[in-house]
C-alpha cells in the first residue's frame, strides 16, 4: 500500500507538471494581457515597459522555468487585475466553492444511492417507474435551467429561500464557512439541489444496474438462507458489492464539482472559485487562470487517490501491492 | 427455539408441492406435484437432469423462489409439525440458517466477496445465537476447525478469493453447520469441485452428519455421489418423482426406464481397456420444455418403451415394493392398463 501510495504521488507531479505545460502554450495564443493592462490610450513604448516588468518578454521556456520553480515554493504569481497574489485570491475563494461541492455531493450520493437501492427492490412497480423518468429529467435539463427552475419555485413563488448570495459567513481561521449559521444553510440549499441534480440522476441510475445485477448474485441468495432480516441482506451484503463501481464514479463527480462548478455559482452569485474564474477569463488574467488549473488538477488527483485507496478498501480482490 | 421433540422420526414431509413460474412464455410448472419425507438423521438424494426441478424444490423448502415470477401453487411443507408455506416472513427468518440450512454449487459464488470468512460465519452466531461479534468469531474458528480447514484463526481473517475451491465450500458447510440445524439441504455441493476434493467433501459431510445429527437432502445429478452418500433416493424428471425408493434398491432394480437410462449412461473406467472404443449410452432426446409438456407421460418422446396409453395419460406412481414406487404404465395393474 505504501509503495502504492508513493507511486502514485510521482505519478502525480507528472501529470501537474504536464498540465502546466499546456496551460502555458496555450495562454501564448489567449490574447495579450499587456494590451488590456496598459489601458486604452497606451503608446507602443508604453506597452512594451509593461511587458518587460512583467518579464513577458523573455522567451517562453524561460517564463515557464521561472513560473515552476516559483510555483515549487508556492508562488504562482500576482494578479494582473488585482495585483494581489493569484493563490491568495483563490485560496480566499476555495471554502465557499468546497462547501457548495460537498453539500451538493453529500445530497447526492445519499439520495442517488437510497433511491438507486429502492428502485432496483422493485424494478417494476409504478414508483420505480416514476423515479426512472424523473432521473432522465435529472440527466438531460441543463444545470442552468434547473437553477432557474429552482430560483423560480422556491425564491418567487414560494419565498422560502433566498435566491443568491452566500448569507452570513463566519471566519474560522483560515476557512470561512456558511454552514454554521442558519442564513449560510437556507442560502447553500438551491444552489447545492442545482449542483447535484445531475449527479444524484447519475449515480441514481448506476446503483440500480449494479444493484440489479447484484442482487440476482448467489451470495445473496445465500444472505437470505442465512435468516438475515431484508435490510442486511440488501444494504450489507448486496449493497457493499454493488458501490464498487458506483464510489469510482463518486470520485470524479466531487472533484469535477469542486473545480468546475462555474454555472450554478454564476447563475447563484456564489462568491466561489467558479465565479472568479469566470472574470478572470474575460479579464484575460492569465496567471489567475493557470493557478485555477493547476489547482484543479491537484484537487482531482488528491481526490482520485482517495478514491483508489477507498476502493481497495471496498474490493479485498484489489490490494495494490 | 421451542423444538418439539416428537415420537415419529418424520421430519420434513413434502406433500403435492406444486411451484409454477409465471413469464411471457405462460405457466412453467417447474415443480409439479412432488412428495417426499425425510426421517431424522437419514439422507435423501434427488437426482435429476438440469432444469428437473431439483433446485427448485430445495430453494422452495426455504422459501427462497423469487416471487414473482415464482409461486408455490399447491401444496404442503411440514417440518417438524409446522406447515412452512403458512409461516409469516419473520417466522421463517428464525428457521432459514437455524433449523434448516443450506450450501450451494458453486463456492466461488457462493460466499460474499467482500467479507471475511470468520465475518460471514460469525453472522450465523451473532443472528440466531445472540453472540457478541468477538464470541461469535471465535466460534467461527471453531467452527473452521470441525470442517477440517487447517490453520483455522489464519483463514477466518481471509476473503473468500484467497481460498481454493474445496476450502470455501468446507467454509460454505461451516456457516450452514454453524447453528446446528436439523437439515441441512445441499444443492450440487460438489459439482464444482475437483473429483479428489469431492470425495473429501462427501466424506466430511458423512462425518459430520453424525457428529451434528443432521439430517440432508442432497441434491445433485451425480449417481455416484448419490451411491455414496443417499440412503433413500428420489428420480425427479420434469418436474414431477418418477422413481422413488432406498438407494440400494434403485441402483440393484431401477425400474423407471429414465433410471435404467442414467445408470447405463455412467462411463464405467477401463471398459476402453477391455472392449475396445464403443458407442457410450445416453438417452436420446432433450428434456422437454417446462411450457410445452407432453399430455402423457412426460418422458414419453425419449422412452425406448413407450406404449400408446403413455401418450395420453400421465401414470401414477406404482409400488413395485414396500418403498419402491415408479411412475411408469409397465408397473401398474394389468388391469388398469388401456391397450
Amino acid at each position: 500500500m505504501f509503495v502504492f501510495i508513493i507511486r502514485r504521488l510521482i505519478q502525480c507531479v507528472i501529470v501537474l507538471l504536464t498540465v502546466s505545460l499546456l496551460c502555458f502554450i496555450l495562454f501564448q495564443f489567449a490574447g495579450d494581457p499587456v494590451v488590456n493592462m496598459a489601458g486604452k490610450y497606451a503608446t507602443i513604448e508604453d506597452i512594451e515597459r509593461v511587458r518587460s516588468s512583467l518579464g513577458l518578454d523573455k522567451p517562453f521556456y524561460v517564463q515557464y522555468i521561472r513560473f515552476i520553480g516559483n510555483a515549487a515554493q508556492g508562488n504562482f504569481g500576482m494578479s494582473y487585475v488585482s495585483k494581489m497574489p493569484t493563490l491568495e485570491l483563490i485560496l480566499e475563494r476555495l471554502p465557499a466553492t468546497v462547501e457548495l461541492a460537498m453539500t451538493a455531493m453529500c445530497i447526492a450520493f445519499i439520495a442517488g444511492v437510497f433511491l438507486g437501492v429502492l428502485v432496483s427492490l422493485k424494478p417494476h412497480s409504478v414508483f420505480s417507474r416514476s423515479i426512472m423518468a424523473l432521473s432522465l429529467g435529472g440527466i438531460s435539463i441543463p444545470t442552468f435551467l434547473m437553477g432557474i427552475l429552482l430560483i423560480m419555485v422556491f425564491a418567487v413563488w414560494l419565498g422560502v429561500l433566498p435566491p443568491f448570495g452566500r448569507g452570513e459567513t463566519v471566519n474560522l481561521g483560515f476557512w470561512r464557512s456558511g454552514l454554521i449559521t442558519v442564513e449560510g444553510l437556507k442560502h447553500i440549499i438551491l444552489p447545492a439541489m442545482t449542483l447535484a441534480m445531475f449527479q444524484l440522476a447519475v449515480l441514481l441510475r448506476l446503483t440500480r444496474g449494479s444493484m440489479r445485477e447484484i442482487l440476482t448474485e448467489e451470495y445473496v441468495v445465500t444472505a437470505w438462507a442465512k435468516g438475515l432480516p431484508p435490510l442486511k441482506v440488501i444494504f450489507k451484503h448486496a449493497l457493499r458489492n454493488a458501490l464498487i463501481p458506483v464510489i469510482t464514479i463518486a470520485g470524479l463527480q466531487i472533484g469535477e464539482m469542486i473545480a468546475f462548478s462555474i454555472v450554478t455559482e454564476t447563475i447563484f452569485q456564489w462568491p466561489g472559485m467558479g465565479n472568479l474564474l469566470v472574470r478572470s477569463i474575460f479579464e484575460t488574467d492569465n496567471p489567475v487562470l493557470v493557478t485555477y488549473i493547476m489547482l484543479a488538477a491537484l484537487i482531482i488527483l488528491a481526490i482520485n487517490l482517495v478514491v483508489d485507496i477507498l476502493y481497495a478498501y471496498l474490493n479485498p480482490k484489489i490490494r495494490y501491492e | 427455539m421451542n423444538m418439539k421433540v416428537k415420537p415419529n422420526t418424520n421430519l420434513l414431509d413434502v406433500k403435492g408441492m406444486k411451484i409454477h413460474f409465471h413469464s411471457s412464455e405462460g405457466v412453467a410448472k417447474a415443480v409439479d406435484g412432488i412428495s417426499f419425507h425425510l426421517d431424522r438423521g437419514e439422507v435423501l438424494g434427488i437426482v435429476g437432469e438440469s432444469g428437473c426441478g431439483k433446485s427448485v424444490t430445495a430453494k422452495s423448502i426455504m422459501r427462497l423462489i423469487p416471487t414473482p415470477p415464482g409461486k408455490i401453487a399447491a401444496g404442503q411443507i411440514i417440518f417438524d409439525g409446522t406447515d412452512l408455506l403458512k409461516l409469516s416472513i419473520q417466522q421463517m427468518r428464525r428457521i432459514r440458517g437455524n433449523r434448516i440450512a443450506m450450501i450451494f454449487q458453486e463456492p466461488m459464488t457462493s460466499l460474499n466477496p467482500v467479507f471475511t470468512i470468520g465475518d460471514q460465519i460469525s453472522e450465523m452466531f451473532i443472528l440466531h445465537r445472540g453472540l457478541r461479534r468477538k464470541q461469535a468469531l471465535e466460534q467461527a474458528v471453531e467452527m473452521l476447525a470441525k470442517v477440517q480447514i487447517p490453520e483455522p484463526c489464519k483463514r477466518s481473517r481471509e476473503y473468500p478469493h484467497q481460498l481454493s475451491g474445496g476450502m470455501r465450500q468446507r467454509a460454505m458447510i461451516a456457516m450452514a453447520l454453524a447453528c446446528d440445524p436439523q437439515i441441512l439441504i445441499a444443492d450440487e455441493p460438489t459439482t464444482a469441485l475437483d473429483v479428489t476434493i469431492q470425495a473429501q467433501i462427501i466424506d466430511l459431510m458423512l462425518q459430520l452428519k453424525e457428529d451434528f445429527h443432521t439430517s440432508i437432502i442432497m441434491i445433485t445429478h451425480d449417481l455416484g455421489v448419490i451411491a455414496e452418500i443417499a440412503q433413500t433416493v428420489a428420480v425427479m424428471y420434469a418436474g414431477k418423482i418418477v422413481e422413488q425408493a432406498p438407494a440400494v434398491d434403485l441402483f440393484d432394480r431401477a425400474s423407471h426406464p429414465y433410471t435404467q437410462g442414467l445408470l447405463k449412461s455412467i462411463p464405467k473406467l477401463g471398459r476402453r481397456a477391455a472392449k475396445g472404443r464403443c458407442d457410450l449410452s445416453e438417452i436420446p432426446g432433450i428434456v422437454p420444455s417446462l411450457y410445452r409438456l407432453p399430455q402423457g407421460c412426460s418422458f414419453y418422446p425419449r422412452c425406448e418403451k413407450a406404449h400408446a396409453v403413455c401418450n395420453s395419460l400421465m401414470p401414477d406412481l406404482h409400488s413395485v415394493s414396500e418403498h419402491h414406487r415408479v411412475r411408469c404404465w409397465l408397473y401398474a395393474d394389468k388391469g388398469k392398463r388401456k391397450d
